[in-house]
């Protein structure tokens, strides 16, 4: 019984780590560009096919991601630079579709470097199970959920206190001040996407042993990154993070307790019943609009 | 082109001259499809104009009305033998009644707020239709019996070719009445300014529901019609691509515009077919041009053309 | 009506000689928080059916917050608004412009994806058929009203000084001529209130003088007016009343003289000058 729930809880959590990830990498976007970056999924698509597949031709582990990680970097940079950053005073629904165009585009490329089948990564320590109070955990699940702790406690730290990370955040609080008092708005804006991919990327890398890679795997996990983002209210750091783990650990409940087909739907159910009570997310803002 | 935007009757008689003429220059029953498809989407994207390019609010789940009224035609007719039009006519009501529901609440949220619900039920939708496969065969799909009306079956390419050709005619002049009146005019208000149309008595909510049910409504009559045309029904067809695409096709031609819509659903139908030559390299070119349209013609292509002709009149 | 307007309203005269109607907006202990800041607070008063009454105080004293508890755009925190009579504290705005109040805002708030026209012509909005099925099968009779609600809207851009605007997309036009729309679309709605929020904002002088025209031609024909505005030259020579807030709260009341003898008014203007 309790052991159930526990397998459902550690289970929820690893993937709700990578739903962090990919949440917090949202948020960035946002907060820099007000821009909802689809091909956030892409993201950690390239950084678990590159760690696969590179390990798999003899590079060594460490290398390989920090390899798929600076590809997705300069990827990330590309699509700011010639595609969104062109695109400023573009409505919403162009944005959107600029980035949707962004993510078919990666994954075409994806498939002709990679080819269309599933690659495997080798657990980073081991498939020996730990064995937590009935519960069993695979190694794999403590590196997702280690290396997304760190990471989010790394991105914290960045923006409280480095310049970049500060000129980041006043960017996202007022565009045209950040402007005034010399911040680069530009290069604010290049420098988020480099950090969500390189978020993203990681992500991949780590979460690549437990889901294999392929060239579509980012589409979900964008996805639901995004529902992370929105749940915890768009532009908030913690309330993506927030977001990602809720919808992680309410899936793997969901697909335990009820249905594993519907597994999928629960991230869907619950950000529209957030959303009905709270429309700007659990912990987004909530000021009157000024008219 | 200025004419296909602004006039009413002269863009109007464009269309159905087009649509006539069409099949003399198609060679054979592939190309009848590709055509048939194409107003397909082209019916569903007027109404999803209305309620993207107007009323300014998103959508990123119609697919997911798209494939109910497909999956009712399917079921209603093959499962429990309904006659198919009184089928499509459920599924219609159905779909609208969910869509009002639904509404309400969601069409209070703004931006990407609004994006984000909309995605979320388009994939409930569609996780259901795949899940369920008692009543939808699951991720394969049904078959779906063709369409007959007073003992009559609609058969083959040049049959439906003319059906969906005469449905996109009435489509498009019910938009273009729609938006050539006060409700029209109101919905435009809704996406301009919702404080300014409130003010002078615009109750937005009414407007941004009933033409989210509008919408909805559209593109569930032409999932029934294509469940019928196409025989087959997969889950494919109410999921997120399928909802991209089609929102896709509304932007790309050019929001704001009936004919543009149309033009879109088009271009975008024709566009994978032709990219077939690309091979391999056929998601890469897709992703590039729906990039570059947005980036270089953020206002879609018809709008963008016809902005071009008059100032080129004037030079 | 161009005859009145051109009638020497100043208030000396009127403000002894025109009857006083009864109160067609009071408001009632009204009051607006933000973030534990008030933007009201405990406000009272009543605007006068028929009168031009003037709103004044500093940047920040709370105006656009009252203009825009008063048109249902904000819920009050607390207090009343009543119109013609009736609680309508916190009811939608549409419903207020049903019962016929209207305004135009500080910060443009135009359909820019229209064109000046079709701008006002929502300003018909509630004088039309505006449900479904008739505007998707087009029955003449919507059609011939909308014809006439066309003219209509033409008639009054011209009323308002920009009759050489009416096929221009409201994209297109100068900041003045905008301002001036605003109002025309407020006016196609036929309300017995329009509340203003500061409508010579950023005009010239010859633009604010047409302004003040066009303000008391409708006044005339029996608008009561509630008028937001910094250009004191036209506040006193045109209100019947003035509220002078400052902070939320209520300064002074009066008619213009009394209100410009205020003491109170006089400091607060003077601390709030740079
Ligand atoms: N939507 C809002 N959110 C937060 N504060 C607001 C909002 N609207 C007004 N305020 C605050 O209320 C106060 C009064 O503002 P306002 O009514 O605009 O003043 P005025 O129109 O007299 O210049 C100001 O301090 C302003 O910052
Ligand atoms: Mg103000």
């Amino acid at each position: 019984m309790f052991a159930e729930l526990l397998q459902y809880l550690l289970s929820g959590l690893t993937i709700g780590a990578i739903y962090a990830l990919a949440g917090l990498g949202f948020s960035i976007i946002y907060n820099a560009s007000h821009v909802i970056n689809f091909a956030q999924g892409e993201f950690i698509m390239i950084g678990g096919m590159a760690s696969a597949t590179l390990t798999a031709s003899g590079v060594p582990l460490p290398l390989a991601i920090m390899i798929g990680c600076g590809g997705a970097m300069l990827v990330g940079v590309l699509v700011a630079k010639f595609a969104v950053e062109r695109a400023r005073n573009a409505s919403t629904v162009t944005l959107i579709i600029i980035t949707i165009g962004a993510s078919i585009f990666l994954r075409g490329v994806a498939e002709l470097v990679w080819g269309k089948d599933f690659k495997r990564l080798d657990a980073f320590s081991g498939e020996t199970p730990i064995q937590i109070m009935g519960a069993s955990m695979q190694p794999q699940s403590l590196w997702v959920v280690g290396t997304a702790g760190v990471l989010i406690v790394a991105i914290g730290l960045f923006f409280a206190r480095t310049l970049t990370g500060k000129a980041i955040l006043a960017t996202s609080h007022n565009r045209l001040a950040a402007q005034l008092v010399g911040i680069d708005v530009k290069r604010v804006v290049l420098a988020s996407f480099a950090l969500s991919a390189a978020l993203g990327a990681v992500g991949g890398a780590v979460v690549a042993p437990i889901t294999f890679s392929y060239t579509e795997m980012g589409i979900m996990l964008g996805l639901k990154g995004f529902t992370a983002a929105v749940l915890g209210g768009l532009g908030h750091g913690p309330g993506a993070v927030a977001g990602g783990l809720i919808v992680g650990i309410a899936e793997a409940l969901g697909a335990g307790y009820i249905s594993s087909a519907y597994k999928d739907a629960v991230a869907f159910v619950i950000i529209l019943a957030v959303l009905l009570f709270m429309p700007n997310g659990l912990f987004g803002k909530r000021g009157t609009e000024r008219v | 082109m200025n004419a296909l935007l602004h006039g009413r009757l002269t863009g109007l008689l464009a269309l159905g001259a087009v649509i006539a003429v069409l099949p003399a220059f198609l060679p054979n029953n592939f190309y009848l499809d590709i055509a048939i498809l194409a107003g397909f989407n082209a019916v569903v994207c007027v109404g999803l104009n209305l309620l993207i390019g107007y009323a300014g609010q998103i959508s990123l789940g119609h697919a997911g009305f798209f494939g109910i009224g497909a999956y009712a035609s399917g079921v209603l007719v093959g499962t429990y033998g309904w006659p198919p039009i009184v089928a499509l006519l459920a599924g219609a009501v159905f779909v609208g009644l969910l869509a009002f529901l639904v509404a309400k609440p969601i069409l209070r949220l703004k931006g990407h707020y609004l994006a984000m619900a909309t995605l979320g039920i388009g994939i409930i939708v569609s996780i259901v239709l795949r899940t369920e496969s008692g009543l939808t065969g699951g991720p394969d799909g049904m078959m779906v019996e063709p369409f007959k009306i007073f003992g009559v079956e609609l058969y083959g390419e040049k049959v439906w070719y003319w059906v969906v050709g005469v449905l996109l005619v009435g489509v498009v002049w019910l938009s273009l009445n729609l938006i050539d009146s006060p409700m029209g005019r109101a919905l435009r208000a809704v996406h301009g300014s919702e404080v300014a149309a409130e003010v002078v008595g615009v109750d937005t909510a009414r407007f941004k529901v009933m033409v989210f049910v509008l919408s909805a409504v559209f593109a569930s009559v032409a999932g029934s019609l294509f469940a019928h045309y196409a025989g087959l029904i997969t889950p494919a067809k109410a999921d997120f691509f399928k909802s991209i695409e089609l929102v896709t096709m509304v932007v790309f031609g050019g929001m704001a515009s009936t004919f543009g819509a149309v033009v879109g659903a088009v271009v975008l139908t024709l566009l994978p077919q032709a990219l077939t030559i690309f091979q391999d390299y056929q998601q890469i070119v897709l992703g590039g041009i729906l990039m570059a349209t947005m980036v270089f013609m953020p206002k879609g292509l018809l709008p963008t053309l016809a902005a071009l002709l008059p100032a080129r009149r004037r030079a | 009506m161009k005859m009145l307007a051109t009638t020497d309203l100043s208030p000396d005269i009127t403000a002894q000689a025109r009857r006083v109607g009864p109160p067609i907006l009071k408001v009632e202990h009204l009051s607006r928080e933000f973030g534990g800041v008030l933007a009201i607070g405990d406000l009272s008063f009543a605007i006068a059916a028929g009168d031009i009454h003037s709103i004044i105080g500093p940047n920040g004293a709370g105006k656009t917050t009252l203009f825009n508890l008063v048109t249902g755009v904000y819920k009050p925190s607390g207090g009343r608004v009543l119109f013609d009579g009736a609680d309508v504290s916190g009811m939608a705005p549409y419903r207020l412009a049903a019962r016929g109040m209207s305004r135009t805002f500080q910060n443009l708030q135009i359909f820019f994806n229209m064109t000046a026209l079709e701008n006002v012509m929502v300003g018909r909005h509630l004088h039309l058929n505006t449900r479904l099925l008739p505007a998707l099968f087009r029955v003449p009779s919507l059609v011939r009203k909308d014809r006439e609600a066309k003219d209509r809207a033409a008639q009054l851009m011209a009323d308002v000084g920009l009759g050489k605007y009416v096929d221009a997309d409201a994209a297109s036009m100068p900041y003045g001529a905008l301002k001036r729309l605003e109002i025309a679309r407020a006016l196609a709605s036929e309300p017995k209130l329009l509340l203003l929020d500061e409508p010579a904002a950023g005009l010239n002088a010859t633009e604010s003088r047409e302004i003040d025209e066009v303000i008391k031609t409708v006044a005339a024909s029996g608008v009561t007016i509630v008028l937001v505005e910094h250009d004191m030259k036209m506040v006193m020579g045109i209100s019947h009343r003035i509220t002078a807030l400052n902070q939320g709260r209520m300064l002074a009341e009066g008619t213009p003289q009394e209100v410009a003898a205020n003491p109170d008014v006089i400091a607060a203007y003077l601390g709030a000058a740079p």
